[in-house]
């Protein structure tokens, strides 16, 4: 109550601030009067009294300053201040510029890395109750982690007590049959309570029911909000057919345009799976194949650790009439992990790295800007003098200083949100594909506060420093000298800052380094074949009148025809999977010789015979694929170099008969025989050289694959003949469609895009860095040259040479470079443990690397110590003097 | 002793109203010079007083005439007045009782 009626008065006396103000000061005249008055009656003389009487008063600008904080607002003196500081701001626009662009580019950088890193590793998923959504992997022979299959997935549903649902994915891309263009549409099968473990449902229409997944059952389809917005937007739709593969679906709901799905981002339809549950018997059905996702939501109240315990009793006990083949026996049970990890655990070291150095970007930005600060306070130390003289307490003239640096964190943060708008695209366009949560990726409410969080947080740091230092004790010092001649404590702040400065700058610039080196040492790794002059799409064929293998291989073969004819071409073939560009599918392979157990597994290529002089892929031993290797004929068979050396290290591989897919464990299949060696090539990436891979002709594989990888080499630039082999293809069958058109120097640069992501972001916050310790070098080394003119002019006087002079400064300069340099090699060695799974082929100790950036960071300070130096050698010694 | 400035401003403006200056020469005269305080720290504290509702304030003719600021005490002012004597006569008889024991 009383606090209310307090605020009431307040509030009444703010708007007759004015009066209060001509009151006070006419009371406290009229006190003064009276006192020397009093005084005078004393017998002293009037000029005696006049002055007694003020110095038994105290001093007036303070107390009414106290007077007026007793019953003003806290906002008064802050809008106060901020005026003074907006005033004293203006008065020099260079320094207040130079700041706030520090600033701003310092806090814009890292809000554009935090809006990146946010949705990935802090948020969690958009999803209700997303920390309960898990995924549940099978766990191979070799410990991997691979996908599930159904039959799996059916035990698992029918026997686990912790999860309220479970569901598998399968990828999916179906074709989309619009009248001008194919057009091949990334989706997923799903089974029917896919939705429901996400906890999302259709915006529109219904959800994936039971019914829906059953063997042969509906043809129904549910699209992503996108794309029903590409065909109108129409509530309509439901109910209507669209053409898929050459199949009438029917629309059956649209997802919400908020859902965005983490497992496969670029989805944009979803149908039921439709496998037959009643096939477990038959172990070479697609039911038993290892490839769908498999996810599920907990029941409320379980946790992780008892839903793992869960499934690894279902997994220690078969039942008998559940039988589980071998590559499915469940023997070392599944991964149970939340979605959120699985999705995020691969990027999130690449992603704590380059916050760290964002981070880092913005501390030396700090520093860099409490060291303007430092050299302005040092220039206005008669200001501060003077206010502390005229009445202005300690802590007021820290408020005062911290209101300054305040509102040069709050313009720079204004400007940071705009520079982060522009970083956000920037982002979005370099990061690489396998990033998940792309879409996430904006400035939302979240980032905004994070925003202005860091942006006070560096007001206050950076003006804490300036503000101890320029109010401290010895202001009446300054007040009595003037403010050139104090070379006062704060030199040694502004000194330490700019070590603290290079330190950092090294740190980042070693983890920079070592990422470079470890791109270069990538990308002279020999792939196996030779990229340049490749060019590369994947065809896909689709519709029934493809439905028998010998119609698809008729396709295949007259496209490469269509493609050999187009001028330009020096040769073309298809394969399964092509290297380095995100395909990876391996298949059993079984030699005769081996009698033990399940045979290998390995990259599985089935290619046209002139797939190996079309990428230049070395033959080692034997023959290479020809037009003979056909159906009917016995199955040759090409295998990797290295895979051959750990197979047959005693023995000739050639000849060795062989079963590969499907064909494990048949009898009734016909070997097939190794028939050549050929060199290894890289597959999944560069860094990555497991290269056991089997090679047949795509004739005598199981059967024909449906989407195939076009690799053509041409005489002149490879790009420019994608137009003219679309065309080709095109002139077979018009209904096909062909995605990722892509040189293969393209693809091989692609393929290590996280890397590349990483490195172009710590090379330019590496470059930044060595940017602001430069200038701060060289910002302390001018403040020290202008405040030791006189003594440089007596030096001078007394028969110091320019060089002398010279010599003094760069080596005043490189002193603080060199403990920069010891300070910040024990960091970057620390720094560099975070990078560890970054690096390739480079130790994280790199002489070299570290060598080198102390090398160009010593550069570069001798640049900037060079400026100041040739100025301080310029100093004529008489007119020096003369000013003194 | 923080507070005591605002009791002797209110014990002073108790017997009657005052300007600031007369309520600084009461006080020195009260305490025979003892309290030797910044004369101009009475006035932050009158502000204090006024906020808090325990005295009031009018610009008025002195006795030569001229214009100056008297304060008086409020109703309010009054009880606060009497809480801090008793609670200060309080003390002193603990203190008292404490050096008597000793």
């Amino acid at each position: 109550m009383d606090a209310i009626v307090r605020f009431c008065r307040k509030l009444s006396m703010l708007f007759t601030r004015e009066r209060f103000h001509s009151d006070l000061e006419e009371e406290m005249a009229f006190h003064r009067e009276q006192q020397a008055q009093a005084l005078q009656a004393e017998g002293r003389t009037p000029e005696e009294a006049k002055y007694a009487a003020t110095r038994q008063f105290g001093n007036a600008g303070r107390l009414k300053e106290e007077s007026l904080d007793t019953v003003g607002f806290r906002f008064e003196t802050a809008v106060q201040d901020s005026r003074y500081a907006l005033r004293q701001l203006g008065k020099n626009p260079g320094f207040a510029c130079t700041a706030i662009v520090i600033l701003g580019l310092g806090i814009g950088a890292s809000t554009a890395i935090f809006s990146a890193v946010n949705p990935i590793l802090f948020e969690p998923l958009p999803y209700p109750g997303a920390s309960r959504i898990m995924m549940i992997s099978y766990i191979s022979d070799d410990g991997s982690r691979i996908a599930q299959t159904f039959h799996t997935y059916c035990e698992l549903a029918e026997r686990n007590r912790s999860f309220e649902t479970l569901a598998v994915a399968d990828p999916w891309q179906p074709t989309l049959t619009r009248p001008d263009r194919p057009e091949r549409l990334d989706g997923q099968k799903v089974s029917a309570d896919y939705f429901r473990v996400l906890g999302v449902s259709p915006l529109l229409g219904r959800d994936f029911q039971p019914a829906d997944d059953v063997l042969n059952g509906p043809k129904v389809v549910i699209l992503s909000n996108g794309l029903w917005r590409r065909f109108g937007a129409d509530n309509a739709l439901i109910g209507q057919q669209v053409k898929l593969n050459d199949d009438s679906y029917t629309v059956i709901g649209v997802m919400p345009a908020t859902f965005d799905n983490v497992l496969v981002s670029s989805a944009n339809a979803w149908a039921p799976l439709q496998f037959d549950k009643g096939n477990a018997a038959s172990t070479q059905a697609r039911e038993w194949g290892h490839h769908l996702k498999m996810v599920g939501r907990l029941r409320t109240g379980v946790s992780i650790t008892q839903a793992r315990s869960d499934l690894d009793r279902i997994a220690r006990t078969p039942l008998p009439d559940l039988p589980r083949p071998p590559w499915a026996s469940l023997e070392h049970g599944v991964a149970t992990n939340s979605l959120q990890s699985e999705l995020t655990s691969g990027v999130k070291p690449a992603l704590l790295a380059v916050l760290g150095a964002v981070l880092l970007v913005l501390l030396i930005a700090c520093v860099n800007v409490t060291n303007l600060l430092l050299a302005r306070g040092a220039q206005r130390r008669g200001e501060f003098a003077m206010r502390a003289a005229l009445g202005a307490v300690r802590p007021r003239l820290i408020r005062q200083l911290l209101t300054e640096s305040l509102l040069l964190a709050v313009l720079g943060g204004a400007l940071g949100m705009m520079v982060a708008q522009f970083g956000v695209r920037v982002l979005v366009a370099l990061s690489p594909s396998e990033l998940p949560r792309l879409n996430a990726m904006r400035v939302d409410g979240t980032v905004f506060a994070f925003a202005v969080g860091i942006t006070v947080l560096v007001g206050l740091l950076v003006g804490l420093i300036p503000a101890l230092s320029a109010s401290s004790r010895d202001l009446h010092i300054a007040v009595q000298q003037s403010s050139q001649r104090t070379a006062g404590g704060h030199q040694f702040m502004r000194r330490t800052l700019v070590v603290a400065e290079v330190a950092l700058a090294l740190v980042l610039m070693v983890s920079a380094g070592l990422l470079f080196r470890s791109l270069q040492r990538l990308f002279a790794i020999d792939p196996g074949f030779d990229a340049s002059h490749v060019l590369t799409m994947q065809v896909q064929e689709a519709g029934h009148r493809f439905d028998a293998d010998s119609k698809r291989a008729l396709f295949f073969s007259q496209a490469l025809d269509a493609v050999r004819q187009v001028p330009g071409v020096a040769n073309a073939a298809f394969t399964s999977q092509l290297p380095l560009s995100g395909d990876f599918e391996s298949y059993g392979i079984q030699f005769e010789v081996d009698k033990s157990g399940d045979g290998d597994n390995g990259f599985r290529y089935a290619v046209s015979p002139s797939y190996f002089e079309t990428m230049h892929i070395p033959l080692r031993r034997g023959r290479l694929l020809n037009e003979h290797d056909m159906p009917g004929a016995a199955q040759a068979i090409l295998i990797s170099e290295s895979f051959a050396k750990r197979k047959f290290p005693n023995q000739d591989p050639l000849g060795q008969r062989v079963r590969i897919g499907p064909d494990i464990g048949h009898a009734d299949r016909p070997w097939g025989a190794v028939v050549g060696v050929v060199g290894d090539v890289r597959q999944a990436s560069l860094a990555l050289s497991d290269s056991d891979a089997f090679y047949t002709s795509s004739t005598q594989w199981s059967w024909v694959d449906n989407v195939q990888s076009l690799v053509v080499r041409t005489q002149g630039v490879a790009a420019a003949l994608a137009p003219s082999i679309r065309q080709a293809i095109w002139s077979v069958d018009k209904d096909q469609p062909i995605v990722r058109v892509a040189t293969m120097d393209n693809l091989l640069a692609t393929s290590e895009a996280e890397r590349r992501f990483v490195l172009i972001l710590f090379e330019a916050f590496g470059l930044a860095a060595l940017a602001l310790a430069a200038t701060g070098i060289y910002g302390v080394l001018s403040g020290s040259v202008t405040e030791r003119t006189r003594e440089i002019g007596v030096r001078v006087a007394l028969g110091a040479t320019p060089s002398d002079i010279l010599a003094l400064v760069v080596r005043q300069g490189m002193t603080l470079t060199s403990f920069g340099v010891v300070i910040g090699l024990s960091g970057a060695v620390a720094a560099s443990q975070a990078l560890v799974t970054l690096l390739f082929g480079v130790s994280r100790l790199d002489p070299v690397t570290y060598l080198g950036v102390i090398a160009l960071l010593a550069g570069v300070s001798v640049i900037a110590c060079w400026v100041p130096a040739s100025r301080a050698a310029q100093v004529d010694p008489a007119s020096t003097l003369r000013a003194e | 002793m923080p507070g005591t400035l605002d009791m002797l401003i209110l014990r002073t403006l108790a017997r009657a109203p005052l300007h600031g200056y007369g309520i600084a020469l009461s006080i020195k005269r009260l305490s025979e010079d003892v309290l030797t305080v910044e004369e101009g720290s009475l006035y932050p504290a009158l502000q204090r007083l006024l906020l808090q509702g325990w005295v009031k304030a009018e610009w008025k003719k002195t006795e030569t005439n001229r214009r100056a600021r008297y304060y008086s005490l409020t109703a309010a002012g009054r009880k606060q007045l009497g809480l801090e004597l008793s609670q200060f006569e309080q003390m002193m008889a603990a203190i008292g009782r404490v050096l008597q024991d000793a």
